[in-house]
C-alpha cells in the first residue's frame, strides 16, 4: 500500500468565473513508504497547489487523496499525519528555537523530560544544539530553515512535505543544505513529497522525480529515467538542453527501432510498439552526447555559426546539412583549442544516447 | 459546466468545515450572531416603516415625502453633511499637508489637537460652542453681538469639529504613503513646487480626499450627540427619530425616518468601499517608505502653520471653556468658581458611573475578540458565506447609530428575545456597532503576516483555538489591544444608538449628560463631560503602560476609519 497516494486531483481556483485556472489537472501519484518524490515543474505548473492539497491547506475541486489508505480528502490540515517545511520557513516570530520545535510535541501532549529530549535529539542532529533559548529572529537564514525542518520532523510524521524549503538560501548553502536534508530524510527513513523548481536540486534529493507542467503530469519516474527517456518535448527541454532532429523510421521491433538519420541507417534501443515504418520521428540528442570530429569522418558535416565559452566546456551552435541547428558542448575545450566560427567540421553522435519521440507527443 | 464547478467547490468547502467541528461551531455562532444582531433589527426597521398591520403599506413614507415638516428635516441633514463633509475635509487636508509635507514645528502637539475630538464625548463640541456663541457666551457677550447660535450656523461649526479627525487620519496617511520619488521626478523635469503640487500631490490624492469627504459625510448624517443640543429650529432626521420614538411613541414614524436615514448612508458607504477605495494610486512596496518631500519655503510654510495654530487655538479654546465652565455656579448667570457640579455628578451620577464602566469592561472584551476571530476568518478561512460574512459585520460601520437603536427596540422588546431595560442590550449595541474598526485593523495586519506561519501551526496538529490563542492573536496583538481600546472610548462616549436601549436600572453617563443639557444645566453637563474625558483618557494610559510593559511594539495609534 502506498503511503500517499494523490487520486486524480483537479484544482481549480477562481471555478466558474472569467478567471478560471486549472492549478492541478487530472493528477495522480503513489509515493512508497520511505520514499522522497520530488514535483518539479515552472513556477506556476500546481506543483505547491499539489502539495498543499496533500497538507489539507487547498482543497482538491475534485478527486481524492489519500495517506495510508485513509480518505483524507476533506479532514483538516491539524488531523493530518502530516508535516510541511515552508518556503518561507513560517516560525513563530515570538517563539524561541526551543518554543518552536517543541510545539508540536506540547499539542501532543507529551511529558515535559520527553519534550525536552525529543528537540534537543533533533536540534543536534542538524547541528543547533545550544541555540534553544535564540529567538527565531536573531538565526540566520540557514539556521532558521533548519529550525524549520527540525520543528517539522520533531512530531515524526508519516509523510513530510517540503515546500522549495532552499529556494530563500544563497546557492553555496543550498548545497549543503540539500545534502543535510537527504541523510536526514534516508535515516529516519521518512516518507517525503519535496516541490522545487530547482533540476539539479530534484535530481540530486529524489528517489524519484514526478514533472509536472500546465497542472498535469508529465513524466515520473527516476532522474535517470527522466533525462535518458523523456516522455515528451516539454520534459526534454525542461530537464537539460535537448536538440530534436528529424528521422525516419525504418523498422520498429518490441525493443529496437532503425531509423535514417542525416543519410545514416542507426539503431536505437527503444521499444517500437508506438513508430509505425515511413513515419517521421523527433530524435532527441543531448548536447554532450556528440563528438566533434574531423570533416568527413563523422555522420555529417556541419558549419560552426556561433561559439559560447564559459571555461569548463565550450558550446558549439552547428549547422546540418539538412539546414537543422544542433547545440553540441565539448568539454575541456583547452585540451583542442576553439573551432573559429565558419569552418567545418565533422560530428558523430553517440547511438546508446539517442532517444526517439513521436512527432505527436 | 462553470456553474457545477462553482457548486462543487462549495460542496468541498461545507465538506470540509463538517470535518473541522470547532471551526464549523465557530462560524456557526458568528453568523448567527451576526444575523441575529445586525441583519435582523434592520429587518424589523423595514418592516416597521414599510408594513401597517401586516399589509404592505408605506403611509408613513408616502406622508414623510407629502408633509414639508418631515421631508425639510431631510433637506436639513443632507445640508449639513455636505457643508460638514467639504469644510472638514478642508481643514483636514490643511493639517495632515502641514504634517506630512512641511518641515513646520510642533507636529505633534498638532496632531494631538486634531484627534482630540475623537476621545471625547460627541456634544462636548456643541456645549462648547454655547458657552462661547450661545445667548449669554462669553464670545457674544465680550462683542456684544445678537446672532443665534442654535440652527445651521451651530450645527456645521460642531460637527466640522468633531469629524473633522477621521479626513484628518485619512489624509494623513495617504500623503505619507505618496512615493516622493515621483514628486522629485516632477521637479526635476522642471515643474515648479506650486505646479508639482497641482499636477502629482493633489490627482494622487484624489480617491483619499473623496473617501475622507463621503466618511464625514455619513458621520455628520447620523450624527445625534451635537444637533440634539444646538439644531434650534433646524430639524435634522436623527433628532426628528428620537423624538418620535421617546416623545410621541410613534414606533412606525421612527422606522420610516429610520429607513430614510439609511438609503443615502449605505449608498456613500458603498461607494466609498466599492468604488472610491478601489481607485487608490497609493501602492504599498513594503519598501521603506521615504522621509517625503518636505517643504521649506517660508511662503507655504508660515501661512499653513498661522491656519494650523488658529484652528488648533480655536479647538483648545473650546475644550478649555467646557472645562471652565464645569466650574462655574450658573452659566450665564453667575461665573464664580465651584466644585459643586463635580460632586453633584459623583453624587446623583455615582450609579451611571459604575453602570457605565461596568458595561465597558463586559463589552469591550467580547467586542475585541470577536472582531479578531471574524478577521481571522473572512483573511485565513474557506468556508461558503466568507464575503457575505465580512459584508454584514462590516454593515454597522455604515448604519447611523440612531437607525441601530430603534432597530434594537423592534427587535427585542417581546419575548423570546425581550431584552429591552437589561444591561445585556446595551452591551449588545456597543459590541455589534464597534467591531468594524477591529476587524479593518486585523484584517490589514493579518495580510502583512505569512500565513504559511499559521499553517506551520495547523500542519503540527494544532486545532483551530490553539493556532489562533497561540500564533495568530499574539502577531496581530497591536490591532487586537487598540480595537479594545477603541471599543471602551466608544463605550464611554456614545450616545446615538444607547439613547434608545438605557433604562431606569441600567443609566449611562452619556446619557446623564443628555439630560442635564435638557434640565438647562450646562455647567452640571460640562462636569460630566469632563469625567468622561478623564476616565476615556486614564483607560488609554493605563493600557499604554500595561501595553508598554508587555510589548516593546507598543500600541497602534487610536483610529476611526
Amino acid at each position: 500500500m502506498s503511503v500517499v497516494y494523490l487520486d486524480h486531483v483537479v484544482k481549480l481556483f477562481a471555478a466558474g468565473t472569467r478567471r478560471e485556472v486549472r492549478a492541478v489537472d487530472d493528477f495522480s501519484l503513489a509515493v512508497e513508504r520511505g520514499e522522497l518524490v520530488t514535483l518539479l515543474g515552472p513556477s506556476g505548473c500546481g506543483k505547491t497547489t499539489t502539495l498543499r492539497i496533500l497538507a489539507g491547506f487547498e482543497l482538491p475541486t475534485s478527486g481524492d487523496v489519500y495517506i495510508e489508505g485513509q480518505k483524507m480528502t476533506h479532514v483538516p490540515p491539524q488531523k493530518r499525519p502530516t508535516s510541511m517545511v515552508f518556503q518561507s520557513y513560517g516560525l513563530f516570530p515570538h517563539m524561541t528555537v526551543f518554543e518552536n520545535v517543541a510545539y508540536g510535541l506540547k499539542i501532543r501532549r507529551l511529558p515535559r523530560r520527553e519534550i525536552k529530549k525529543r528537540v534537543s535529539e533533533v536540534l543536534s542532529l542538524v547541528g543547533l544544539q545550544g541555540l534553544e533559548d535564540r529567538g527565531v529572529g536573531q538565526l540566520s537564514g540557514g539556521q532558521q530553515q533548519r529550525v524549520a525542518l527540525c520543528r517539522a520532523i520533531v512530531i515524526q510524521p508519516k509523510v513530510l512535505l517540503f515546500d522549495e524549503p532552499l529556494s530563500n538560501l544563497d546557492a553555496k548553502l543550498r548545497k549543503g543544505t540539500r545534502e543535510q536534508i537527504r541523510r536526514i530524510q534516508k535515516e529516519l527513513g521518512i516518507t517525503s513529497l519535496y516541490v522545487t523548481h530547482d533540476q539539479a536540486e530534484a535530481m540530486s534529493i529524489s528517489d524519484r522525480i514526478a514533472i509536472m507542467n500546465a497542472g498535469r503530469l508529465q513524466q515520473l519516474g527516476t532522474a535517470e529515467e527522466i533525462y535518458a527517456r523523456p516522455a515528451n518535448r516539454f520534459v526534454a527541454v525542461f530537464i537539460g538542453e535537448a536538440n530534436f532532429l528529424t528521422a525516419k523510421v525504418l523498422t520498429a521491433e518490441s525493443d529496437r527501432v532503425r531509423i535514417l538519420l542525416l543519410g545514416q541507417e542507426m539503431d536505437v534501443a527503444q521499444s517500437g510498439t508506438e513508430f509505425k515504418p515511413g513515419e517521421e520521428v523527433d530524435v532527441v540528442v543531448r548536447p554532450e552526447a556528440v563528438d566533434i570530429v574531423p570533416a568527413g569522418e563523422g555522420d555529417a558535416d556541419v558549419e560552426v555559426l556561433f561559439s559560447h565559452y564559459t571555461g569548463s566546456v565550450v558550446l558549439y551552435a552547428l549547422r546540418l546539412p539538412t539546414g537543422e541547428r544542433l547545440e553540441v558542448q565539448v568539454a575541456n575545450p583547452q585540451e583542442r583549442g576553439l573551432l573559429p566560427i565558419g569552418t567545418t567540421v565533422g560530428v558523430r553522435l553517440h547511438r546508446k544516447s539517442l532517444h526517439l519521440l513521436s512527432k505527436q507527443a | 459546466m462553470t456553474l457545477r464547478t462553482y457548486g462543487r467547490e462549495l460542496k468541498n468547502q461545507t465538506l470540509a468545515l463538517v470535518r473541522d467541528p470547532v471551526l464549523l461551531t465557530l462560524v456557526l455562532v458568528i453568523v448567527g450572531a451576526l444575523a441575529l444582531f445586525i441583519l435582523f433589527p434592520l429587518v424589523r426597521v423595514i418592516q416597521h416603516s414599510l408594513w401597517y398591520r401586516g399589509e404592505f403599506n408605506p403611509k408613513y413614507l408616502i406622508q414623510f415625502f407629502q408633509r414639508r415638516y418631515y421631508w425639510q428635516s431631510l433637506v436639513h441633514s443632507l445640508t449639513v453633511g455636505g457643508l460638514v463633509s467639504v469644510i472638514g475635509t478642508a481643514v483636514a487636508f490643511v493639517f495632515a499637508y502641514g504634517i506630512t509635507r512641511t518641515d513646520i514645528p510642533g507636529k505633534n502637539l498638532f496632531r494631538l489637537i486634531a484627534v482630540m475630538p475623537i476621545v471625547s464625548p460627541p456634544f462636548l463640541i456643541a456645549l462648547a460652542a454655547i458657552f462661547l456663541f450661545g445667548n449669554h457666551g462669553i464670545i457674544t457677550d465680550a462683542l456684544n453681538l445678537d446672532w443665534d447660535i442654535y440652527g445651521l450656523p451651530g450645527l456645521v461649526l460642531t460637527e466640522t469639529l468633531a469629524y473633522f479627525p477621521i479626513a484628518f487620519m485619512i489624509l494623513e496617511g495617504v500623503l505619507s504613503k505618496i512615493d516622493p520619488s515621483i514628486e522629485e521626478a516632477a521637479l526635476d523635469m522642471g515643474a515648479s513646487k506650486l505646479r508639482t503640487f497641482l499636477t502629482v500631490t493633489l490627482p494622487l490624492s484624489v480617491p483619499g480626499i473623496a473617501s475622507a469627504t463621503l466618511l464625514v459625510f455619513i458621520r455628520s448624517l447620523e450624527d445625534f450627540g451635537n444637533p440634539v443640543v444646538i439644531q434650534g429650529s433646524y430639524r435634522v432626521l436623527t433628532v426628528e427619530a428620537y423624538h418620535a420614538v421617546t416623545g410621541m411613541y410613534n414606533m412606525p414614524l421612527g422606522a420610516t425616518l429610520s429607513l430614510i436615514m439609511l438609503v443615502p448612508t449605505l449608498m456613500i458607504f458603498a461607494i466609498q468601499k466599492y468604488y472610491v477605495s478601489r481607485r487608490s494610486y497609493i501602492t504599498v512596496t513594503g519598501k521603506p517608505s521615504g522621509v517625503g518631500l518636505k517643504t521649506t519655503e517660508p511662503r507655504i510654510k508660515y501661512p499653513l502653520l498661522g491656519l494650523m495654530v488658529f484652528l488648533s487655538s480655536f479647538i483648545l479654546l473650546m475644550y478649555g471653556v467646557v472645562l471652565f465652565g464645569s466650574f462655574t455656579k450658573l452659566w450665564g448667570v453667575d461665573h464664580s468658581l465651584t466644585l459643586k457640579n463635580y460632586l453633584y455628578v459623583f453624587q446623583a451620577g455615582g450609579q451611571y458611573m459604575v453602570d457605565t464602566i461596568s458595561i465597558a469592561l463586559i463589552a469591550t472584551p467580547i467586542g475585541g475578540i470577536l472582531s479578531m476571530f471574524i478577521a481571522y476568518l473572512v483573511t485565513r478561512k474557506r468556508f461558503p458565506g466568507r464575503r457575505l460574512m465580512e459584508f454584514v459585520s462590516m454593515l454597522n460601520f455604515a448604519v447611523p447609530g440612531v437607525v441601530v437603536g430603534i432597530g434594537y427596540i423592534l427587535a427585542f422588546n417581546t419575548p423570546p428575545l425581550q431584552l429591552t431595560g437589561t444591561a445585556i442590550i446595551i452591551i449588545l449595541v456597543f459590541v455589534f456597532r464597534r467591531m468594524p474598526v477591529g476587524i479593518q485593523d486585523a484584517i490589514a495586519q493579518l495580510q502583512q503576516i505569512d500565513p504559511a506561519i499559521e499553517e506551520a501551526s495547523s500542519s503540527l496538529g494544532a486545532g483551530f483555538f490553539r493556532t489562533f490563542g497561540r500564533v495568530t492573536l499574539p502577531l496581530i496583538a497591536p490591532a487586537f489591544l487598540s480595537s479594545l481600546v477603541y471599543i471602551f472610548v466608544r463605550c464611554m462616549t456614545a450616545i446615538s444608538a444607547v439613547v434608545f436601549v438605557v433604562s431606569a436600572g441600567w443609566q449611562l453617563l452619556t446619557v446623564a449628560l443628555l439630560y442635564e443639557v435638557d434640565q438647562a444645566n450646562l455647567a452640571g453637563a460640562a462636569a460630566y463631560g469632563y469625567v468622561i474625558i478623564a476616565i476615556v483618557l486614564g483607560a488609554i494610559i493605563l493600557m499604554r503602560f500595561v501595553v508598554g510593559k508587555i510589548f516593546r511594539g507598543g500600541l497602534a495609534p487610536l483610529r476611526e476609519v
